[in-house]
């Protein structure tokens, strides 16, 4: 028998309908509201994914036990896509379609992000990407929490270049993260009247820095700013210290401490006096946070996360989009995003939260710390800080409709 | 002028990283024809041997020097009675084989310990030539480079195991009928070379960070100075690695280290196209 083309397509397509209406009926009779979680739990990224699901979950306990949302219990609905892309788009299809939940918390990386992202924005499903990042998204179907550079590179060069000096060596990993930050640096220092003296890109492998601390001798700048990634990366620290330079040559950093456990494994004479910027640190000083604090040593007494903004900020999400729930009564998508783009302020445990309506990203404090014994000690907050990198590019007012990520040039 | 002393330097050390990388390697394949896929798994066990042992309080010096070749070794030899006696003379079946073990490592570590970034703080602090300052590490890294090539070289050179492993290596049957249990040549090969690459894998602990999935990025660098080098485990091991890490050292000076790592390569391929055996396949062709 030869099937015609047409003739498949239809029968294939009248099964694909049915299959997919099916969730649907099945949907009406449940009475729990489902929210997505797709952090990776295993594989490279798993460190930095697993606090984010167990702040997930504690927020979803949290939202249960203040009675649920609209007399509805929530469920959490997590995957787990293993670091993978392809796993990742699957999964993301999966919630939209399959589990028909109501808002997604995940992705991790900007490519799980590109790779989700215009999944949920096809499938509607509300989205919210609670990681620091380049900036550049412009989606109305996403909300986004983290820092971008002009919210902590804007702020942590001129705290530096005001305490050491205008000459600033740039190391950095060698992916689209490290360029575009290194780029984002280079633009500070010179807005500052500083100069880069030079800009050294490292592939994720190389775990050798010797030539490299020796060129930054040769070259005397005033500090070494460093968005060096991954664990072969925090060899340059550990030799750094080793060479004895710590003494000499003061460091900032764009990334340590994003998200995993940096600070412990360095030892304390290795990781004294690195600077870095970020919306939140275990450090900041609110009643807010101490409540958040001890419900997380509650809930995991054993195996206590570190706290870092990729995971305060996954917390965020999920209460920012139960105060929309409740204030909206609906866990429509439209009806929520309504709700979150009024601009609305939030007292979370990072401090003042705002979405910024035209960007649909946060605008929130901002805090420079110190690496002091293997903890952040916060030395200057910048409240409201803007995402105005993002906002250069994206106006969500204007036109609702757009789905881009814009690499903004400099 | 101190510049320069500070460039040959890094050069030396870049040299003896590959050395320390590769030498466990080198033995193993060099004497057994054997290509162990895992041996980026057997340096991060070395790694973690040094990270837990000190965690628990044993003195670090030890941990490196002592524990990391004993843990390490002892486990090359379990892994040759169980995997690797099956399948000599079978080179494609022992690298699957091997590719299997290294990812049950992977596995069998991170189920243990985690996928979290470990580490120890680098011993001795730095030292001071001209304006420049360079981690005294630095050098123990080349004397244990140095030393172990010494040791592997006096060894087949001067004693009656070195003569016996000479002898399998050359022409296994004839050993064996002149009255050599080639089969436990063998296990001891393979346990020596496991045990250097945990001493390798103990000394990179302090300037690095020790993950379970470390192994694959150190693994092409092994592979590659002893697939270039060629059969003779000392002197093609030290022949490539003089050759390939000199070069990409000098470039990462000139121009960066995305170059440096593109230059290994670059060298690595022209090498391998001139002299497909291997530097000492053509070149010093009699030496050990």
């Amino acid at each position: 028998m030869i099937i015609k083309r047409r003739q498949f397509l239809r029968s294939t397509g009248a099964a694909a309908a049915l299959s997919l209406a099916a969730p649907l009926v099945a949907r009406a009779a449940a009475d729990t509201i489902k929210v997505g979680g797709l952090h990776d739990l295993s594989g490279a990224l798993d460190l930095v994914g697993i606090p984010m699901d167990q702040v997930f979950q504690m927020a979803i306990k949290e939202i249960n036990e203040g009675g649920g949302l609209l007399g509805r219990q929530v469920e959490g609905v997590v995957y787990d896509p293993q670091s993978n892309m392809s796993m990742y788009s699957q999964y993301a299809t999966q919630m939209a379609l399959k589990d028909k939940v109501a808002v997604v918390m995940g992705g991790i990386t900007s490519a799980s992000r590109e790779t989700i992202r215009p999944i949920f924005h096809k499938f509607q499903t509300l989205y919210f990407y609670n990681t620091q990042y380049e900036g550049g998204v412009c989606d109305r179907n996403e909300i986004t929490l983290g820092t971008t550079p002009a919210q902590t590179v804007a702020r942590i060069i001129p705290y530096a270049m005001n305490l050491y000096g205008k000459k600033v060596y740039t190391v950095a990993a060698d992916y689209n993260y490290g360029h575009i930050t290194s780029a984002w640096i280079k633009r500070y220092v010179e807005e500052q009247g500083g100069e880069v003296i030079a800009t050294e890109f490292f592939p994720l492998d190389v775990a050798q820095f010797g030539s490299t601390i020796s060129k930054i001798q040769a070259a005397k700048p005033d500090f070494v700013c460093s968005a060096m990634v991954g664990s072969s990366h925090l060899g340059f620290y550990r030799q750094w210290a080793a060479a004895g330079m710590k003494e000499q040559i003061p460091m900032i950093s764009t990334v340590l401490g994003a998200g995993g456990n940096d600070q412990i494994v360095l030892t304390a004479a290795e990781g004294n006096g690195i600077l870095s910027s970020f919306g939140y640190f275990e450090a900041v000083d609110n009643p807010a946070n101490k409540a958040f604090l001890e419900r997380i040593k509650a809930e995991y007494p054993t195996n206590t996360p570190i706290m870092s903004e990729i995971s305060e900020c996954t917390y965020e999400g999920m209460m920012i989009w139960a105060d929309a729930v409740r204030e909206a009564g609906s866990i429509e998508r439209d009806a929520v995003l309504e709700v979150i783009a009024k601009g609305k302020t939030y007292d979370l445990p990072a401090g003042k939260v705002k979405i910024d309506p035209k960007t649909q990203h946060a605008i929130r404090d901002v805090y420079i710390a110190e690496l002091q014994d293997q903890t952040f000690v916060i030395k200057e907050s910048f409240p409201e800080s803007q995402p105005a990198d993002t906002q250069m590019v994206c106006d969500l007012i204007a036109d609702p409709r757009a789905n881009k990520h814009y690499e903004i040039s400099l | 002028m101190d510049y320069a002393i500070v460039v040959a330097l890094e050069m030396v050390r870049a040299v003896a990283w590959l050395v320390l990388l590769a030498a466990g390697l080198a033995i193993i394949f060099g004497m057994m024809r054997v290509i162990n896929f895992a041996h980026g798994e057997f340096l991060m066990l070395g790694g973690y041997t040094v990270v837990v042992s000190t965690g628990a309080g044993v003195n670090e010096w030890v941990a490196i020097l002592l524990l990391a070749p004993l843990v390490v070794g002892l486990f090359g030899v379990v892994v040759e009675r169980l995997v690797i006696r099956q399948l000599y003379g079978r080179m494609l079946d022992s690298l699957l084989a091997t590719w299997g073990l290294s990812m049950l490592m992977i596995g069998g570590v991170t189920l243990i310990f985690g996928n979290t970034v470990q580490g120890v703080a680098t011993p001795f602090g730095g030292v001071r030539i001209g304006t420049y300052q360079m981690p005294i590490y630095n050098f123990v890294l080349i004397f244990f480079a140095a030393a172990i090539l010494l040791a592997v070289w006096a060894v087949l050179k001067f004693t009656r195991a070195g003569l016996i492993a000479r002898a399998t290596m050359q022409n296994p049957n004839m050993a064996e009928t002149l009255g050599i249990r080639t089969t436990l040549v063998y296990m001891a090969t393979f346990g020596i070379g496991s045990a250097v690459t945990g001493l390798a894998g103990g000394l990179l602990a302090p300037v690095t960070g020790v993950v379970p999935a470390m192994g694959a990025s150190l693994v092409g660098q092994s592979f590659i100075t002893v697939i270039t080098g060629g059969a003779a485990v000392i002197t093609g091991t030290l022949s490539s690695a003089t050759i390939l890490g000199t070069i990409s050292q000098g470039t990462t000076f000139w121009a960066g280290p995305v170059y440096g790592d593109a230059a290994l390569l670059v060298v690595a391929l022209i090498l391998l196209r001139i002299l497909p055996q291997g530097i000492t396949g053509r070149i010093f062709k009699r030496a050990l």
